[in-house]
């Protein structure tokens, strides 16, 4: 990509964040949030990342759109918040601008070349059988920080639970849905879910080789179920269901029967034997779609309906 | 002055935009933005350092593509809790700001 | 750098306890505290064999076989393994502790509060274990991450708008630490490639961009840590949470991201710091203990008065850092400074835990914590009221407790380096320790207000469970007889000789002359001349606070450090 493009995509970038940053207008800011979240999916596509550019676009975008949103709406009603005095904006500017100019003085001083461990996983991907470099790195190098990343997500979800109203456990948290079934969003909630599916498991299986994954599918299937749920076509499961917390456990625990299997086969916890290092991986993100796929989902609060503040 | 670079400074000027708006705003749910907007800056600049660490036939250290995906998710973790707890707030009461009551300096607080 | 054997044991250390949390979630209802009971008792196991194989040699443990840079490494050393051994230990007593508070009650299938407690408690340990041991500063990120989810909710388990708010504050605060360390990390790839620990400490120089990354770094735990004044969230956080919480958070929680600051000091760094940075983090010590305690004086309720008590105490854990760094080599070295560190680490870890399990027994049994109402609680609760005053004198520094070693290692090393300030500051602080212990227990001594007044009867194992924990952190001094240690013999002296015993009194007397000073009375009497300065320092207090001041603290920290990190080396 030529060089202006690449400046005229960073400048409206920056643009697009001080518009979240310094509008009045708290749902102005939370839409100019989505098209930040947009147009930075594109600048990982320039920068190389399609991997990162699509886990940005799904959840960075996406996922916290839908959540900054909802949370917009519901906090509509609540007391006006008083508009920052001088001194803090004061504050606000000097510290903001020190640290975007240490940063940069930073950048400006970087090594040349880089240092950079491209070449080390480019000679040991051949061990893990997948031809992704970066689903290498998540699921063979350093695939202790993808299991704490999903425990960092089952965390989030039962802190998210911890908050529920007492009167509402163990049932279903959140607002009761009631929608028109032959609402327009029904029509779509029925026609879209076997599409999204598809694509899901499509960006999964290609994970391995190609850009793609568990995530980005994950998102996608959790996309397809809040559109089953806000359309009043299903609901979400009581906490107590059995079959929701084995769900929710299942990606963790498979991961870590899978790192114990190293133990036994290759001598390290979360090692890969490489005659079975593919399957194995496979076998990981299969354990994990669903559990990333059911937290992602039961993060984002249920849709609020006409008059139903709880 | 390389692509990369530029993204990197690109990145520094996010991160002072959203350093301003954590600071700035009172109501949280501008705070949470602004914390997002800091994230992606951070990630920005991983992305900038992968790029110039470009070798090996990749387009960028596909170590650091690793780490930022899950930074990713760890900060979208930090999102909801944080949209949770504040729309909890909401739920119990009308103010929704983190500014405490002012300290008392009569000897019986109510209970 | 080569793996050992038994090195299994730390990645079990790590996951047992998540397991144990995935687990109890799945088993749910009754079935919930049971398995957190099975989950300790196994960790209890594992980190008593961590311990036994550290005591010969660290082990190191390469995850999936995979060597550093491109892989992630564990490794238990002789203060990681002293660290999960003092977190098992509390861990295990506040289980004890919550067993009555956090059991389901009759007639329900399953309680939110307790299942969110013993998920969130394993949490807790699982992310401190982890932080302990890994090697990798990303993994590390994830890990007081982990530690800040686990931690932040635990504050708000009783759904008042007041603790919701509370730990929304701390939610953010730590959010924006967050940010500043993952940064560092990030540059710290770009300059060196490699995030691990010990990959780092080989190749790391000075240098603009290492500046940086050690003054974002650090400032950025200190918010998750809050010492004064990045402090903003504590108080309301660690008193308003039901007392068993207020125990992991005040003595197990803040330790992890402290942890975190010496590993980045000692272990990633050394070479990097400058005197004036050690200083200045000393320095920020000295005023939380000053400024911590003063406010602590001056509290209405018990429970703040402890939070505020805990403000002070972080203080504490950085007077080790300028009287660790060695002028001559230009660099932190451990030794025993860093032991004394860790010590008072371990002391106010079991201390502050077990007198918040106090605050929370009073709490129940009056049905209130206000200090001024306190009178009759020691007839009514005479183990309990032993425990605050055990935990108290831990926290002082007497004679054997674990505190008083360190003082007396820091005490050493600052008269041998001539950094008299330190020796003023150490034994000030004590003195204010005893303030707001006296004041307590003249309180709980007190006859009752209104006789009539009924009390609520409390569990007893709870009772003992905080009595044991004062205990152990009032006899912690004696690990200096552990050979494995490495300390020199004779630290510990006879507690009744004359020279101990005119400290006490000295420290004692002084403490009863502040808390008599800033203390709170009613209006009737005329207040003492130093109640205006504690006046003036809450409100000081209540000012640095506010969000925006205590956001230009954080960043004015890293802004001087980066300074002086700069400024030291031209010298």
């Amino acid at each position: 990509m030529t060089a202006w493009l690449d400046s005229a995509a960073l400048i409206l970038l920056i643009g697009l964040a001080a518009w979240v940053v310094l509008g009045r207008n708290t749902f102005a800011a939370v839409a100019g949030f989505i098209a930040y979240g947009m147009l930075l999916g594109l600048v990982w596509v320039e920068l190389q990342g399609i991997d990162v550019a699509m886990t940005e676009a799904a959840i960075g975008g996406g996922l916290t759109g839908a959540l900054m949103i909802g949370a917009a709406r519901r906090l509509k009603s609540a007391a006006p918040v008083a508009p920052a005095t001088a001194g803090t904006l004061v504050i606000a500017i000097g510290v903001g601008a020190a640290m975007a100019a240490i940063l940069a003085a930073c950048v400006l001083a970087l090594p040349n070349p880089a240092p950079s461990l491209a070449s080390l996983v480019a000679g040991n991907i051949a061990a893990t059988g997948v031809q992704n470099p970066i689903t290498a790195v998540l699921l063979a190098f350093r695939s202790m920080d993808t299991l704490l990343e999903a425990v960092v997500l089952l965390l989030a979800l039962i802190a998210v639970w911890s908050l529920a109203p007492d009167a509402e456990w163990p049932g279903r948290i959140g607002v009761p849905q009631t929608a028109n079934p032959n609402g327009i969003l029904a029509y779509i909630a029925r026609v879209l879910p076997p599409i999204g599916l598809v694509i899901g498991f499509y960006i999964f299986w290609a994970g391995a080789d190609q850009p793609g994954g568990k995530f980005q599918a994950a998102t996608i299937l959790a996309a397809m179920w809040l559109l089953i749920i806000s359309a009043g076509l299903g609901k979400t499961p009581p906490v107590s269901s059995r079959w929701l917390r084995a769900g929710l456990i299942a990606g963790p625990i498979g991961f870590i029967l899978v790192g114990a299997y190293g133990v036994a086969s290759t001598g390290a916890f979360l090692g890969l034997p490489a005659a079975y290092a593919k399957p194995l991986i496979v076998t990981i993100e299969i354990a994990l779609l669903p559990t990333l796929t059911l937290i992602l989902a039961l993060l984002i609060p249920p849709p609020l309906r006409k008059r139903a503040e709880a | 002055m390389t692509g990369a670079t530029l993204h990197g400074l690109a990145a520094a000027i996010l991160i002072g935009l959203g350093v301003f708006g954590l600071i700035a705003h009172a109501s949280p749910l501008r705070k949470i933005l602004a914390f997002n907007i800091v994230g992606s800056g951070v990630f920005l600049l991983a992305g900038a350092l992968a790029r110039r660490g470009a070798e090996a036939g990749f387009g960028g250290d596909p170590v650091l593509h690793a780490i930022l995906i899950t930074g990713i998710v760890v900060a979208f973790s930090a999102t909801a809790m944080a949209t949770a707890m504040l729309l909890r707030l909401r739920s119990v009461t009308d103010r929704t700001t983190l500014a405490e009551t002012p300290p008392r300096h009569d000897a019986d607080p109510p209970a | 750098m080569t793996e050992t054997p038994a090195g299994l044991l730390i990645v079990l250390a790590v996951l047992l306890p998540f397991v144990g949390m995935m687990l109890a979630l799945m088993a749910g209802g009754r079935n919930t505290p049971r398995v957190a009971a099975i989950t300790i008792v196994c960790v209890v196991v594992t980190v008593a064999a961590i311990g036994l194989q550290v005591a010969h040699a660290p082990l190191v443990y390469q995850l999936g076989g995979w060597a550093p840079p491109l892989g992630v490494a564990l490794r238990a050393d002789g203060p990681a393994a002293g660290m999960m051994a003092v977190v098992t230990v509390v861990v295990a007593a506040i289980a004890l502790y919550a067993r009555r508070d956090f059991a389901v009650p009759e007639g329900l299938v399953e309680a939110r509060a307790p299942l969110a407690f013993w998920l969130l408690l394993l949490a807790v340990w699982g992310s401190l274990n982890l932080i302990f041991v890994s090697g990798d500063l990303f993994t590390l990120y994830v890990g007081l991450e982990l530690l800040t989810f686990a931690g932040v909710p635990l504050v708000c388990l009783d759904g008042r708008a007041e603790t919701l708010r509370a730990a929304l504050r701390y939610l953010l605060f730590a959010l924006m630490g967050s940010l500043l360390y993952l940064l560092g990390t990030v540059l710290i790839f770009g300059v060196y490639g490699t995030l691990d620990i010990e990959l780092l400490s080989r190749v790391i120089q000075p240098s603009l961009v290492t500046r940086t990354v050690l003054a974002l770094m650090t400032a950025g735990l200190l918010a998750k840590t809050a010492l004064f004044p990045l402090h903003i969230w504590l108080p309301p956080a660690h008193a308003g949470a039901p007392a068993a919480a207020s125990a992991i958070l005040s003595g197990l929680v803040i330790k992890g991201s402290w942890f975190l600051i010496v590993r980045l000091w000692f272990d990633v760094m050394p070479g990097v710091v400058t005197f004036g940075t050690a200083q200045l983090l000393g320095a920020m010590g000295a005023a939380a203990i000053v400024v911590g305690s003063i406010v602590a004086l001056r509290q209405q309720r018990l429970k703040l008065l402890v939070a505020y008590s805990t403000v002070a105490q972080i203080g504490y854990l950085f007077l080790m850092f300028p009287l660790a760094f060695d002028a001559s080599a230009g660099a932190m070295s451990g030794g025993n400074v860093l032991t004394a560190g860790l010590l008072q680490a371990a002391s106010h870890a079991t201390a502050k835990a077990s007198m918040f399990m106090a605050a929370g027994l009073f709490y129940k049994a009056l049905g209130h914590d206000r200090i001024a109402e306190l009178g009759g609680a020691a007839r009514a609760l005479p183990i309990t009221t032993l425990t605050f005053a055990m935990a108290g004198l831990a926290l002082m520094g007497v004679v054997p407790s674990g505190a008083y070693l360190a003082k007396k290692l820091l005490l050493a090393a600052a008269a041998d380096q001539g950094q008299w300030w330190w020796t003023v500051v150490l034994q000030g602080g004590a003195a204010f320790t005893a303030g707001y212990t006296v004041l307590v227990l003249r309180r709980l001594l007190a006859s009752p207000m209104a006789p009539e007044r009924e009390i609520a009867r409390v569990s007893r194992l709870s009772e003992c469970t905080a009595l044991a924990l004062a205990l152990a952190s009032l006899l912690l001094g004696f690990v200096a007889a552990v050979p494995g240690i490495g300390l020199p013999s004779g630290l510990i002296s006879n507690p009744l000789a004359p020279s101990e015993l005119l400290t006490i009194c000295l420290v004692t007397g002084g403490g009863c002359l502040l808390a008599w000073g800033f203390a709170q009375r009613p209006s009737s009497v005329r207040p003492a001349k130093a109640a205006f300065v504690g006046v003036l320092v809450e409100d000081f207090d209540g000012l640095l606070r506010q969000w925006p001041a205590a956001s230009l603290s954080l960043f004015a920290f890293a802004a001087a450090m980066g300074w002086l990190l700069q400024s030291g080396t031209a010298a």
